[in-house]
């Protein structure tokens, strides 16, 4: 997936980094921190640099890439008033909050781990503004309003101006479209000012290749001081290879709820890192029925379909699939069998909670060009280490595939299975795709 | 073209040296019985080969290789596809030059993960001058019949196993690659095959879209009915919606978006390509397929069910009559077998009735009714030209006028000396032709050489002379022993007066004779040697053919000025030779006293 979101922190530290280069006009002091305890907080204010951590009133608020922290109750402001938050206060906050797990309003659940800090900046209504900027379409657009925070959804089209920049426009034209746009309810001094800010912001985002950078509420001050309250960024990751300067090195975090990765799904996606083939492994539900190891993009999403669709009818559910992924790309032979014993032991670990059979489906589209017998040579070695395994759980196996050397490939994994004594049906490009699953769920 | 994608006359440049996918294309050509490949030309920036070898059938053919797009495309103007399979880093300036370039029809971009920006520019870009861009992150595409692109249909037998090879009557579009092939064979098994097929490829922005195609397939008299796979993620399929709503697409259209199992997650899994991933209710799969529905596209109940329904609307427009029962083609039969050839011959031939020099039988130009003289066989075996009579003449006259140079110079003793020790001909005329290099005969390459560097740099005469002297070279071409301006070597006179009379023009000579003007005011005898004057004359001679300076530089450096005076001194060579067999001269053995000795004891150390 191309767009991938970023924390809070890092789009402000990008901010700040390149500050010079597009905010010129503007000043930002950058005053944020991002620790994982409350401890690490405490150290960090005795570091050269951080000294303000111990003197300013401070805001705290979880940096996990979900949004509606307040509406969470996550932001720390206040403890009787706004801005009589302490060092220590946010410290013993952070402590808190990591000590339990928390779900959010939208349902997703998990462990605060990470959180950021920042000084808490008094301002008044009218200097919050909104500013944000993505693709639609195939343009740019750009995003303004003067009426920036929380509520900014509510009511977006009267309150916020949409700019659409075609990705053809020339720079003189970008900066005349911005300006001739930027909200009317602004005294002049700060309508120019805005206009300068959005039209520096607008490159920031393009230049860095942002799939997605919001402000919200950007605080615009006295003398031309920026204060950046929140921020929500996503990176257009397909760029990294020009942007390693720029970027320097981002982390990419798992959006909050989302159990971390499993070490099985962590091996394969490290696999996956170091070889041109790809290899994904994504564990639906780990007492699941019905197990596929799928050749190709496409086709791991039809089989996914179908499942779907044939699990309900035959009386089962989508609970029954337990994984989707794929290897495609002209994996070598080690790279499959190790994708495909990862995929045998992540299956043998439970049995069937209703005690029905467990099914593997080895299926695929008719390839292009990878090598159909030297895939499955891979698989079958997997296969003769986990036979007695696949027994134990009355795997029936189910095999589809077509392309380069399949007479071949679909032979020895057919001898490969009586000798093994396992259960499986073999089929060609004779027979249709998927049908393998209507085959193996209808019996 | 008639709205089809590709035709049998389609060529392709093929940026990047994919030799698997090359044979593929050029395998499918032979089956399909095309008169040319379908790739005219390869772009391999880092390659030092000019052509790579590749099957056509049972033997082979040369298919050359360029360092630039610009470059084969001057080479193949008629070339109007353009297969970039450059890496995701390169291939969008590979894009935007051939864009640059201009006169190409056709992209197809085969990168996965270019970056966004890129990619929505190298897209809009190509837009607007009208090219249809075919990806990025495609296998590509498929008029069956006339042209494949690269790996798409896979292997030769699967091919024809899907009836790949011969135009059937659907239009087919997809986004992946791997399910095209699936529905290729899907509609080969349950209709008669397809008429032409795009996979618009699995990233988020791609070029030309599954409206593009269609609309496009709307109007190819050889598609009577479509197969469109979308997938989940994306507002595509709604424009075909409203194109069949707004009477622009009429032929049945048979539809199915894949990624329905997305609607049981939450978030959080990609199922699938970059582009698929819903935003709003109405982008997900199922929505999809509800809509597309309603518009009267055939939508079956569930992916598994859809080659039911392909049979069924080919059926039906077969019972109409729309569909015609189709002839099935004689097809070509790649041999099992098949040996690449350890050498390549591209002069002479001597397989026919007649050998031939460069297509020439040798009876047309050896005897002299044929009015052909040596110089005629040198431009046909050297340069596989037929060079007008003025400059084979000039051929012939190098020839003649390096023919020799008397018994003292280097290459001359030593076959004189070989040829006293009693060794034969071809081994005493090798001693000779040893000694020629740098700085026996070597003059002719280095003045050809600097001057044109000069020339070509617009340097002065002057600003000549400090070159070289910076460089600390003496010029080649220039001085001579005893002749000076008052005194003049007649050879050169000669030379320079055809020159002057015959040649279309001697822009060269004239420059190097500027040159002479300043280096004679400093020493007399520093004038425009033979050497010099053939050199620079041979430069003169290429120009006035046509040839590119480019290609002449490559004469220079491949040693082809050389060449005249290996072959015209070798006639004097071998007269020396015969000369000392005729008159048995014994033994040679230099004279000591014409040795000075000074030997010193070694050092130990």
């Amino acid at each position: 997936m191309a767009q991938k979101a970023i924390r809070e922190y890092d789009a402000k530290a990008l901010m700040s980094k390149h500050w010079e280069n597009y905010f010129s006009g503007f000043h930002y002091g950058f005053k944020s921190v991002l620790v994982t305890s409350g401890e690490e907080l405490l150290k960090k204010a005795e570091e050269y640099g951080f000294e303000w951590l111990k003197k300013e009133p401070l805001a705290a608020k979880p940096d996990m890439l979900f949004g509606k922290r307040g509406k969470n109750g996550l932001v720390l402001f206040k403890k009787d008033k706004p801005g009589d938050v302490t060092l220590e206060d946010a410290a013993k906050w952070i402590d808190e909050k990591r000590s339990h797990t928390t779900t959010l309003l939208s349902g997703e659940n998990g462990t605060l781990t990470h959180f950021i800090v920042e000084p808490f900046t008094p301002h008044s209504d009218d200097q919050e503004y909104y500013i944000s900027a993505t693709v639609v379409d195939e343009d740019d657009v750009l995003y303004m309003s003067t009426q920036g925070g929380v509520e900014i959804e509510d009511g977006w089209d009267e309150k916020v101006i949409e700019v659409r920049i075609p990705i053809d426009m020339c720079e003189a034209s970008i900066e005349k479209e911005i300006r001739a746009n930027v909200p009317e309810d602004l005294p002049e001094e700060s309508k120019k000012n805005f206009g300068s800010f959005a039209i520096d912001f607008f490159k920031f985002y393009r230049d860095l290749n942002f799939a997605y950078l919001e402000i919200n509420p950007l605080v615009m001050l006295e003398n031309n001081q920026i204060a950046i309250l929140d921020t929500v960024a996503k990176l257009d990751d397909t760029a990294g290879f020009m942007m390693k300067d720029k970027w320097g090195d981002i982390e990419y975090p798992t959006p909050f709820g989302m159990d971390d990765m499993s070490p099985a799904e962590k091996a394969i996606a490290e696999a996956d890192s170091k070889t041109g083939a790809s290899l994904k492994l994504t564990v639906l539900n780990p007492m699941g029925r019905v197990w596929t190891m799928v050749a190709g993009g496409g086709a791991s999403v039809v089989y996914a379909d179908t499942i779907a669709d044939y699990a309900e009818e035959t009386g089962g559910s989508i609970k029954d699939l337990a994984n989707y992924g794929e290897y495609s790309g002209g994996p070598t032979t080690g790279e499959t069998k190790f994708y495909a014993e990862t995929l045998f032991d992540l299956m043998t670990r439970h049995k069937d909670p209703q005690g029905r059979d467990k099914i593997l489906i080895i299926g695929g589209a008719i390839a292009n060009f990878t090598d159909v017998a030297k895939t499955f040579t891979g698989i079958i070695q997997a296969l003769e280490e986990y036979a007695d395994k696949l027994k134990e759980h009355n795997t029936r196996i189910y095999v589809r595939r077509g392309g380069p050397n399949y007479e071949v490939g679909l032979k020895n994994i057919e001898d490969a299975a009586k000798r093994l004594g396992l259960y499986m049906e073999v089929y060609g490009p004779e027979t249709h795709v998927t049908d393998i699953v209507r085959m193996a769920l209808e019996k | 073209m008639n709205n089809r994608l590709f035709t049998k006359e389609t060529q392709a440049i093929f940026w990047n040296n994919n030799k698997k996918a090359i044979q593929r294309m050029l395998d499918y050509d032979y089956v399909i019985k095309r008169e040319t490949p379908s790739v005219a030309a390869i772009v391999a920036p880092t390659s030092s080969s000019k052509f790579d070898k590749f099957f056509w059938g049972k033997d082979e053919i040369m298919v050359p290789i360029y360092k630039s797009t610009a470059e084969a495309k001057k080479a193949h103007p008629n070339v109007d596809t353009l297969l970039n399979f450059a890496s995701f880093r390169t291939a969008y300036d590979v894009t935007m030059e051939a864009l640059e370039i201009g006169g190409f029809r056709v992209m197809m971009i085969t990168a996965e993960g270019i970056p966004e920006r890129l990619a929505r520019k190298m897209n809009v870009e190509a837009r607007k001058a009208g090219v249809t861009v075919i990806g990025p992150a495609t296998v590509g595409a498929i008029t069956p019949g006339a042209f494949k692109i690269a790996n798409v249909g896979g292997t030769i037998s699967n091919i024809i196993k899907s009836k790949l090879h011969r135009c059937g009557s659907c239009g087919l579009v997809t986004r992946s690659g791997g399910l095209f092939n699936e529905l290729a064979n899907v509609i080969s098994i349950n209709a008669d095959g397809i008429a032409e097929g795009v996979a618009i490829g699995g990233d988020r922005f791609v070029g030309s879209t599954f409206i593009d195609n269609m609309l496009r397939m709307e109007k190819n008299p050889d598609v009577k009915y479509m197969v469109l796979l979308g997938e989940v993620g994306g507002r595509e399929e709604y424009k075909i919606i409203d194109a069949i709503k707004e009477g622009k697409i009429t032929k049945p259209v048979i539809a199915w978006c894949i990624g329905t199992i997305a609607k049981h997650y939450s978030s959080g899994v990609q199922f699938g390509h970059a582009g698929a991933s819903a935003n709003a209710d109405s982008e997900t799969a199922a929505a999809k397929n509800k809509a597309m529905a309603e518009a009267g596209m055939f939508v079956p109940k569930t992916f598994n069910e859809l080659p039911q329904t392909i049979n069924q609307v080919y059926n039906e427009l077969k019972e109409k009559g729309i569909i015609k029962e189709i002839e099935e083609p004689e097809i070509a039969t790649i041999p099992v077998n098949r040996r690449p050839k350890q050498f390549v011959c591209t002069i002479s031939d001597d397989r026919g009735e007649e050998a031939t020099y460069a297509g020439y039988p040798i009876s047309s130009v050896a005897t002299p009714d044929t009015g052909k003289g040596i110089g005629d066989v040198i431009s046909l075996l050297w340069f596989k030209k037929v060079y007008p009579k003025w400059a084979t003449d000039f051929i012939e006259t190098v020839l003649k006028t390096v023919a020799d140079h008397g018994p003292a110079v280097s290459g001359a003793h030593n076959a004189k000396v070989t040829a006293r020790a009693g060794k034969s001909v071809v081994e005493s005329l090798v001693t000779g032709l040893l000694t020629i290099g740098p700085r026996f005969g070597g003059a002719i390459d280095g003045a050809a050489e600097y001057f044109k560097y000069a020339d070509d740099n617009n340097l002065t005469p002057a600003e000549f002379l400090s070159y070289m002297k910076k460089k600390g070279v003496p010029i080649p071409g220039i001085g001579h022993r005893i002749k000076s301006l008052k005194n003049p070597d007649k050879r050169v006179e000669g030379l320079k007066k055809y020159a002057k009379e015959y040649f279309p023009s001697t822009s060269l000579l004239n420059y190097a004779l500027e040159v002479e003007q300043l280096t004679t005011s400093k020493k007399e005898n520093l004038i425009l040697n033979v050497d010099g004057t053939i050199g620079i004359l041979m430069v003169d001679m290429w120009r006035a053919l046509g040839y590119s300076e480019k290609e002449i530089n490559e004469f220079i450096s491949s040693g082809t000025l050389n060449s005249f005076f290996i072959v015209g001194r070798s006639i004097g060579f071998i007269g020396h030779i015969l000369d000392e067999k005729r008159l048995a001269m014994p033994m040679y053995r230099h004279p000591m006293d014409d040795i000075l000795y000074d030997v010193q004891i070694a050092e130990e150390i």
